[in-house]
């Protein structure tokens, strides 16, 4: 854009910095004004509540900034929990059971990326296919049924805390896969191509990258991520059931989109992605506790969300237009 | 009116109005005076029965026409009780959607829980949570693990159902002929149990040529559960009779019906509401169908929210506490309180009944 402005202007003018100063301003107020929202236990419930959205966020931030999209991230969550439930039936060890459903969640990924990859179809077919396609097995493998009685060791583990103290166990996980994941997003080769295959494929192509490989790889990690979801789900609610994470893909695209990446490609970053995550998660959790209906907060949600993709517009066409005055 | 100003200011810091029409909630007071009721390991039956005992409803999911009935009724028995009654619950009937919402009501300091289980396990930590922290929790309608709950408004055996159901059934065939059921989402607590016992049932001689061809399942949604009925019929046939033990598929399947060319060959029958199946019976689609007043398990239930609250009762069988117009009740095993018999409605008695 033009560089005659200072700095901190132009930094405050991207979306995803505004977003990490609003969801910071959201959790003061509703600290101070809503009623129980700051006490430690409030803390833990919202974590343990934002935990798989975040989770699968991470590579849904990849998969969006190269421009594609993958939307059976909940499916795919859904048919691991339900896989895990029907191997635990069967009397495999749960120390069997997590790798597998590991591995599975990265070959359903891996399809995903074999379609739009290989065949060149466009990811948002695909995976809506595969969103209806992998719901469907879960629900062939599970049927109607749940299965409950896992081990207590690992569903405790899932539901604790650090030391009894606020933070959830599961936090860990999350904390280190964000690191990994932003680091790789903003400080290596890989991250650099993902925003450039995002910003103009072709362009780079010529510029030695191999587009295709990278996003079948982003679709094997998302998948696995999401497996994983699906794993750390059925051991919080200590139920495999095909029909959990029903509707998530929505709630997670929605953060990232929210945290200031373009729905186009090329352009956001990890840090925003966590702040939607978070602000969308506070926003739900403290309006409840406000005795806010549903209906209201679905419109909270929608409103941000058309507000974060229009603001940056409005700034852009802002700029625009100033740079013509001065032209003039 | 302080509470939706508050509401009102976290939005407004997002330039965002938000009308907090508080659709969902009814909160007479915004006043959180101390937790929950001391549980006690011995009841008194003759303990004072306390007022202002602040109740929350969760059922399966909101804006579903039976389960406001059933919160409807326990709304009307915090009114005689003087407690202060809330209703909360997800837009979804999944299985951790509830789970949220405990602990919102958890951190609301509320006396009671009366839940509708989604998902027998999957709200037992939580409720666990509610319980150590002073608070009570009854389930109703679909039962929570038993470990996580202090009693259980049953609206009815589940042999009950299952055998009203398989009867019915066989009437409407004439004893023989294919059969199916619509039901509700496949992992529903109670639909599957009466599926389980009209199954059961299937297997005695009076019902041997009765041939259960599918369980679909209409995820009790009205659209989803119209094409499920719609699917049963192009698939089979020869089909006698649908049913639906969910007051969701058999107004769907009711209404697919009575404008098919199967209206009266094809009988709808299974657990509905008066209201919504009047006008089926009236036009001669659907010949009978059963339930139970629901409105009347939402006010057993909050009769026994408070009981336990004031400590006239803990969840030991054969512990008896007074419900208002419905009488006095014993707590049988595992901390069930089982409502009566289904009522059958057919066209001689529906227009006694408005729920």
């Amino acid at each position: 854009m033009s560089d005659k402005r200072p700095a901190w202007l132009s930094r405050l003018a991207s979306w995803d910095a505004a977003v990490i100063v609003i969801t910071v301003l959201v959790l003061l107020i509703a600290s101070g004004v809503v009623e129980n929202f700051g006490s430690s236990r409030n803390f833990t419930f919202l974590l343990l509540d934002l935990l798989p959205i975040a989770l699968i966020a991470l590579p849904m931030t990849f998969v969006i900034v190269t421009g594609e999209i993958d939307l059976s991230v909940a499916s795919t969550l859904g048919l691991t929990s339900a896989v895990m439930g029907d191997l635990w039936n069967r009397g495999l060890p749960i120390e069997t059971i997590i790798p597998l459903c590991l591995v599975l969640g990265a070959v359903l990924g891996a399809l995903n990326g074999f379609f739009v990859t290989v065949l060149k179809l466009p990811s948002l077919a695909v995976t809506i296919g595969t969103l209806a396609l992998y719901r469907g097995l879960a629900f062939v493998v599970l049927g109607d049924g749940a299965v409950a009685d896992f081990p207590r060791a690992y569903t405790s583990w899932v539901t604790g805390t650090i030391g009894d103290g606020p933070i959830p166990n599961m936090l860990i996980p999350l904390v280190v896969l964000a690191v990994v994941f932003g680091l790789v997003l903003h400080a290596t080769p890989v991250g650099r191509s993902v925003f450039a295959a995002g910003a103009s494929e072709q362009a780079a192509r010529f510029a030695g990258i191999r587009v295709a490989r990278l996003k079948f790889w982003l679709y094997v990690v998302s998948g696995l991520v999401a497996g994983l979801a699906g794993v750390l789900w059925t051991l919080r609610y200590s139920s495999a059931r095909a029909d959990n994470g029903l509707g998530m893909e929505l709630a997670v695209v929605a953060a990232v989109l929210l945290g200031g990446v373009s729905i186009f490609g090329g352009k956001g970053t990890l840090p925003g992605v966590l702040a939607g995550v978070v602000l969308l998660a506070t926003l739900q959790n403290a309006l409840r506790l406000q005795d806010v209906s549903n209906e209201a907060l679905n419109i909270v949600t929608g409103v941000l969300l058309i507000i974060s993709v229009l603001l940056p517009n409005i700034v852009i066409r802002f700029r625009a237009a100033l740079r013509r005055r001065a032209t003039t | 009116m302080k509470r939706r100003l508050l509401a009102g200011a976290v939005s407004a810091a997002l330039v965002l109005t938000v009308s907090a029409c508080g659709g969902t909630t009814k909160n007479d007071s915004s006043s959180s005076g101390g937790g929950g009721a001391q549980s006690t390991a011995q009841a008194d039956p003759n303990a004072a029965t306390k007022e202002g005992v602040k109740m929350a409803f969760l059922p399966k999911q909101l804006n579903n026409p039976y389960s406001d009935i059933e919160v409807g009724g326990g709304k009307t028995a915090l009114d005689e009780l003087k407690g202060e009654y809330k209703l909360v619950g997800p837009n979804d009937a999944s299985a951790s959607s509830q789970v949220s919402y405990i602990n919102t009501l958890i951190q609301q300091q509320q006396d009671v829980i009366g839940i509708a289980a989604n998902d027998p396990n999957a709200v037992c930590p939580s409720l666990n949570q509610a319980r150590s922290s002073g608070i009570k929790v009854v389930a109703f309608d679909s039962d929570a693990a038993k470990d996580c709950r202090d009693v259980f408004i049953n609206q009815a055996t589940t042999e009950g159902i299952g055998e009203q159901l398989a009867k019915m059934a066989s009437e409407l065939a004439g004893g023989s002929g294919e059969i199916a059921i619509l039901s509700a989402t496949p992992n529903a607590t109670n639909q599957n149990a009466w599926i389980e016992v009209f199954k059961q049932q299937l297997t005695k001689p009076e019902y041997a040529n009765l041939k259960l061809v599918k369980v679909a399942y209409g995820n009790d949604d009205d659209q989803k559960s119209f094409q499920e009925a719609q699917g049963l019929l192009q698939s089979y046939p020869n089909l006698k009779a649908i049913v639906a033990p969910t007051t969701v598929g058999i107004a769907a399947a009711a209404r697919y019906i009575s404008s098919s060319s199967y209206k009266g060959k094809v009988a709808v029958t299974g657990l509905g509401t008066p209201n919504q199946m009047r006008e089926y019976i009236k036009d001669g689609t659907v010949t009978k169908f059963a339930l139970w007043n629901p409105a009347d398990i939402g006010y057993l239930a909050a009769y026994a929210g408070v009981a336990l609250a004031s400590g006239q009762i803990t969840g030991v069988e054969g512990q008896k506490f007074k419900a208002g117009k419905l009488g006095e009740y014993t707590i049988g095993k595992d901390g069930e309180i089982v409502l009566g018999p289904p009522t059958v409605f057919d066209a001689s008695n529906i227009d006694q009944y408005n729920f």
